[in-house]
């Protein structure tokens, strides 16, 4: 790696603490085969990388999994954190935040908790009918504003929910929601495998957006809301974590550290082991983090193209996915040779539906299924 | 907010946090999933906005301190800019 490219500290370190999970969300973006990834490292493994992380820089920590809060030393991690002078957000469905727990969090030290609305089906369905998970929801929000904490909820959006956008902003704003991120799903793992069933139209995505705006200009300032555009409907490649190994670090549940949590499903490249390597070490000098760092790494037509600085050539991952070839161009890009897939895809949403496989949902039975070998 | 007088004490806004980086060289402004790098002026007026200070005192300690006048309308300015990105509150 040339001085050029050396890059700057690891700013945002992702804990993701367990893919164990109470929820089955199609979209998730945990590994397909999570089930065969049981291993967890211990307390003591993740002190050691808050300790190395900061020491290097890292000053925002995001604790998600799978459900962060199934793991009982989470108030351990984030006292721990909040010595080290991190801010601390714990991403969460929300389910196990009894009152208890969110007291005990917040004098660990938690700094901010986003409330996510994960299951697009039964869940979403209740939300939206304002039945039981509702309800549940809304005594969780009730117990992060308790607590003094910023109230942030996510929802993802997809061909199934994104027509009911206006109700789920109003129960946002009823919540008492200061920031709401819609995000449109990503396709990676489950919501890959679940493509053609979450994909919306052209046409869905546009009165989402403008749904959006009428909101905007309701609320003003009261609540922030942040719409997270589809790259399959742009036709513009994104500078995924905004670029490799520049500033985001994942740690997988079983300790191997990451540029990005999908980055595990490029085929030929290692990722260390937090037990096994120092993280400065691991973000420095190892392989797999200094692979597609800079743009030495690009074949025609991102090595030439004038853009290459601002995206970076794309997500290697939805490279790898759907042009088979993590070097390529991310084919979300029009100058992608691949780019036809995506239009594809983008295309099919737009039929009427006839036949289709049913929705895979993230659970181990599947999961193991599906990466049986 | 009211608006700013001398006697406003401004303090850090719920959910920010101001800290010093080491590895930035720089004060930083942490929020929910984000930072902002404060140069060295937004740095040294807001690490004075404790909620115990008002506009009045900090004008004056940074008079002192960088051993320079006038600084009132500039302070008054970036509180008033600060207040409406949310970085800092008062009553």
């Amino acid at each position: 790696m040339d001085l050029k490219t050396r890059p700057g500290p690891p700013l945002w370190l992702l804990a993701e603490l367990t893919y164990r999970c109470p929820l089955h969300c199609v979209f998730c973006y945990n590994p397909v085969d999570f089930a065969k990834q049981e291993d967890e490292i211990s307390t003591a493994d993740w002190i050691k990388v808050l300790r190395e992380g900061r020491a290097m820089g890292a000053v925002q920590l995001g604790l998600s999994g799978g459900e962060p809060l199934v793991r009982d030393d989470l108030e351990e991690i984030v006292a721990e954190a909040r010595r080290l002078g991190f801010y601390s957000n714990l991403l969460t469905s929300g389910i196990g935040l009894t009152e208890q727990r969110a007291k005990a969090l917040k004098e660990a030290g938690l700094d901010h908790v986003q409330l996510s609305f994960q299951d697009s089906t039964r869940e979403m369905n209740d939300f939206l009918s304002h039945t039981k998970t509702f309800a549940l929801k809304n005594r969780v929000a009730k117990i992060i504003k308790d607590q003094g904490w910023p109230m942030v909820m996510n929802v993802v959006i997809h061909r199934l929910n994104i027509d009911h956008i206006d109700r789920i902003i109003a129960m946002a704003h009823e919540m008492g929601a200061e920031y709401l991120e819609i995000a449109n799903t990503q396709y990676y793992s489950w919501a890959f495998l679940n493509r053609d069933q979450l994909l919306p139209t052209h046409e869905q995505l546009r009165r989402a957006e403008q749904v959006t705006d009428e909101w905007r200009a309701r609320l003003g300032e009261s609540m922030r809301i942040f719409f997270v555009a589809p790259d399959y409907h742009e036709g513009k490649a994104k500078k995924c974590v905004n670029g490799w190994g520049s500033m985001f670090l994942t740690v997988a549940p079983d300790g191997t550290a990451l540029p990005c949590h999908t980055a595990r499903m490029l085929p030929g490249l290692t990722f260390p082991n937090v037990r096994d390597m120092p993280l400065k070490d691991i973000w420095f000098d190892s392989e797999g983090f200094n692979h597609y760092r800079g743009t030495g790494w690009m074949k025609e037509p991102c090595s030439s193209c004038e853009l290459k600085e601002v995206d970076l050539g794309g997500c290697r991952c939805q490279a790898y996915l759907l042009a088979k070839d993590a070097d390529a161009a991310d084919p979300v890009c029009i100058k992608s040779p691949q780019h036809h897939l995506v239009e594809d895809a983008v295309s099919a949403a737009e039929k009427p539906r006839t036949v289709e496989h049913p929705l895979l949902f993230r659970d181990p039975v599947n999961s193991r299924r599906l990466t049986r070998v | 907010m009211t608006a700013i007088t001398s006697a406003t004490t401004p303090r850090v806004g719920p959910g920010f946090r101001l800290q010093w980086e080491p590895a930035q060289d720089c004060h930083v402004l942490l929020y929910p999933e984000g930072m902002v790098k404060l140069n060295g002026s937004a740095g040294e007026i807001m690490k004075r906005c404790d909620g115990g200070r008002d506009i009045a005192a900090i004008v004056a300690e940074l008079e002192t301190a960088f051993d320079t006048q006038g600084l009132e309308g500039d302070v008054i300015a970036f509180v008033e800019m600060a207040g409406k990105q949310r970085w800092l509150t008062w009553t």
